[in-house]
């Protein structure tokens, strides 16, 4: 690089007051490599990937470049292309393990020509190698959990024990999910899907996403009500999914619908941790600029033309509680509508559940209630609390109080969540409306 | 994660900004939206305005403010951890200082306070090694 080394970011020249000062400078020293692999992990294994062939490999070679640093940048100071520090080291571990094995010649000539080109610096390059890297984490041949578990490791530059506080499972279990997931992987091309698959992949990744940033909103189990930092993960993945697929609607149909999403979270939780709904939040405390972001990428989704899909429909109906500024303000049929061409692209149990809550409100809690009653039959739903919880809602505002109260007292059975029990269980023993 | 605004004060150099300068901050800026940690930036019109509260009286005066350095700009990231803001920033003021000789200036950055920082007892001071 034509840079000459920068003056390291750290260690700091004083170390912190009432700390011994080698701890406090290794402390930040490491602090300061970790921040650079949160920055650099994803392109520089999307860049190994293609180089050698297997995520696996490009991982492990990934981590050993990061082990590396650790150890030497603390003494020497950050390199002046941290990025480029670790792809070098990187590579030049691969061509020690190529040399160890049989058909290394070719490989070698490959890995030569690659690092004299220095082709992993040019931006286009990188770009369509995190495209790669996305498609491949969310590949079909994995099971759900295991594209969860390692597009969080490969794009959100998660540790294995990061993302099983955030799931709340054991921590061998997700290693043991990676790498059954990595070997699944072995032999499965690194290459952007034909154009004939690529909704169904989108689809998968878009998914994936999705599935993280719900875990987060609105945890299905454990003791608290939603769990920010995985939102935020979600939120990370969604910009960098949008970014290297700007053309794609959905993609910035999702991002549009998790800013928006997340735009409530400072509201949605209360002082003591419990949960607050929609109805009840203080909208002052919406973020803003998450709220204009999502507006923006629905506008973009709106600019590339065509139907909106199930990600662009919800986004919307997100943005008509967004732009509401009290709860009274909200334009309920709109929504409503919104939710009718919803449940009609995109048929689910779910979406028709929330129709019942929109149309509850646009239309009075009989019109609602007749949709939710009707979705009783649906064996998807038989132990989703959302429904009883709907249903008790619809019928307190009839003035039902009995049927009310049983209908929360079975939705309080149904959560894995506490924090939601706890919610459920004050309606179930006082009726009042709105409670 | 929490979110950081970064304020770039600096005193140019007399010569305009070089146009690989604003080039390379364009790039920057495209790689950070890129991967999701920025959220917004945007440059600041020189001069300004200061409206001042002092002994119960406001009053407005026009800028240019030359005790203090002028800000140039602004941008937020969110982010994971300090040292993450200190890595982007780093990489900014390189930008500068490699392509426009005499450029002199610093990159503040700014914790933004989040939910997480309230309590019901009002905001919560700063835990140790926070990130």
């Amino acid at each position: 690089m034509t840079r000459p080394d920068r003056p390291t970011p750290a260690p700091a020249p004083t170390p912190e007051p009432g700390s011994a000062p080698d701890d406090g400078t290794a402390r930040r020293a490491r602090a300061a490599v970790e921040a650079v692999w949160r920055i650099e992990s994803a392109r520089l294994i999307a860049g190994l990937t293609r180089l050698v062939g297997d995520v696996g490999d490009a991982e492990e070679l990934a981590q050993d470049a990061l082990v590396a640093a650790l150890e030497q940048w603390p003494a020497e100071g950050v390199p002046a292309n941290p990025g480029g520090w670790l792809m070098s080291t990187a590579k030049h571990r691969a061509i020690d393990q190529l040399r160890r094995r049989q058909n290394y010649r070719r490989k070698l000539q490959e890995v030569g020509r690659m690092i004299d080109q220095q082709a992993p610096d040019e931006p286009d390059h990188i770009a369509d190698d995190v495209l790669r890297l996305v498609f491949i984490s969310c590949h079909p041949v994995l099971r759900t959990e295991g594209r969860v578990a390692l597009t969080l490791r490969l794009l959100g530059g998660l540790s294995t024990a990061e993302i099983a506080r955030a799931f709340l499972v054991p921590e061998p279990t997700v290693g043991q999910r990676i790498s059954r997931a990595k070997r699944a992987l072995r032999g499965v091309p690194f290459e952007l899907p034909p154009p004939a698959e690529l909704p169904a992949r989108l689809g998968s990744v878009l998914e994936v996403v999705y599935l993280i940033f719900n875990e987060g909103y609105a945890a299905s189990a454990g003791g608290d009500w939603t769990r920010p930092e995985l939102c935020a993960d979600a939120l990370r993945l969604a910009r960098l999914v949008a970014g290297v697929l700007p053309d794609q609607p959905e993609a910035h149909g999702l991002l549009a619908l998790l800013e928006l999403q997340a735009s409530r979270l400072p509201a949605r939780t209360g002082p003591d941790g419990e949960p607050v709904l929609l109805p009840d939040q203080d909208r002052r405390r919406w973020d803003r600029l998450l709220i204009r972001r999502g507006l923006a990428a629905l506008a973009r989704v709106q600019a590339l033309g065509g139907d909106f899909g199930p990600y662009a429909l919800q986004a919307a109906i997100a943005a008509a509680h967004a732009r509401a500024v009290t709860a009274a303000e909200t334009d309920w049929p709109r929504i409503a509508a919104l939710y009718r061409v919803l449940v009609e692209v995109s048929p689910s149990p779910v979406a028709e559940l929330n129709r019942a809550v929109a149309v509850g409100m646009a239309d009075g809690p009989a019109a609602g209630l007749a949709i939710a009653d009707a979705l009783r039959a649906e064996p998807a739903l038989t132990r989703y609390p959302h429904l009883p919880a709907v249903r008790g809602d619809l019928l307190a505002r009839l003035g039902r109080d009995a049927e009310a109260r049983a209908e929360f007292a079975r939705a309080a059975e149904l959560t894995g969540n506490d924090r939601e029990r706890a919610l459920f269980l004050a309606r179930a023993t006082d009726s009042g409306p709105g409670g | 994660m929490s979110r950081y605004l970064m304020l770039l004060h600096g005193t140019p150099p007399a010569s305009p900004p070089p146009p690989d300068l604003m080039e390379a901050i364009m790039a920057l800026g495209e790689e950070a939206t890129r991967a999701g940690v920025l959220l917004d930036s945007q440059g600041l019109a020189p001069g300004g305005v200061r409206v001042d509260l002092s002994g119960g009286r406001l009053s407005v005066t026009d800028g240019p403010f030359t005790e203090t350095k002028e800000i140039i700009s602004y941008a937020v990231y969110e982010l994971r951890s300090a040292e993450e803001a200190v890595e982007w920033a780093s990489r900014f003021l390189t930008l500068h200082r490699d392509r426009w000789p005499g450029w002199e200036g610093d990159a503040e950055i700014r914790r933004v306070f989040g939910p997480e920082d309230f309590t019901p007892s009002g905001p919560a001071p700063e835990p140790p090694g926070a990130g």
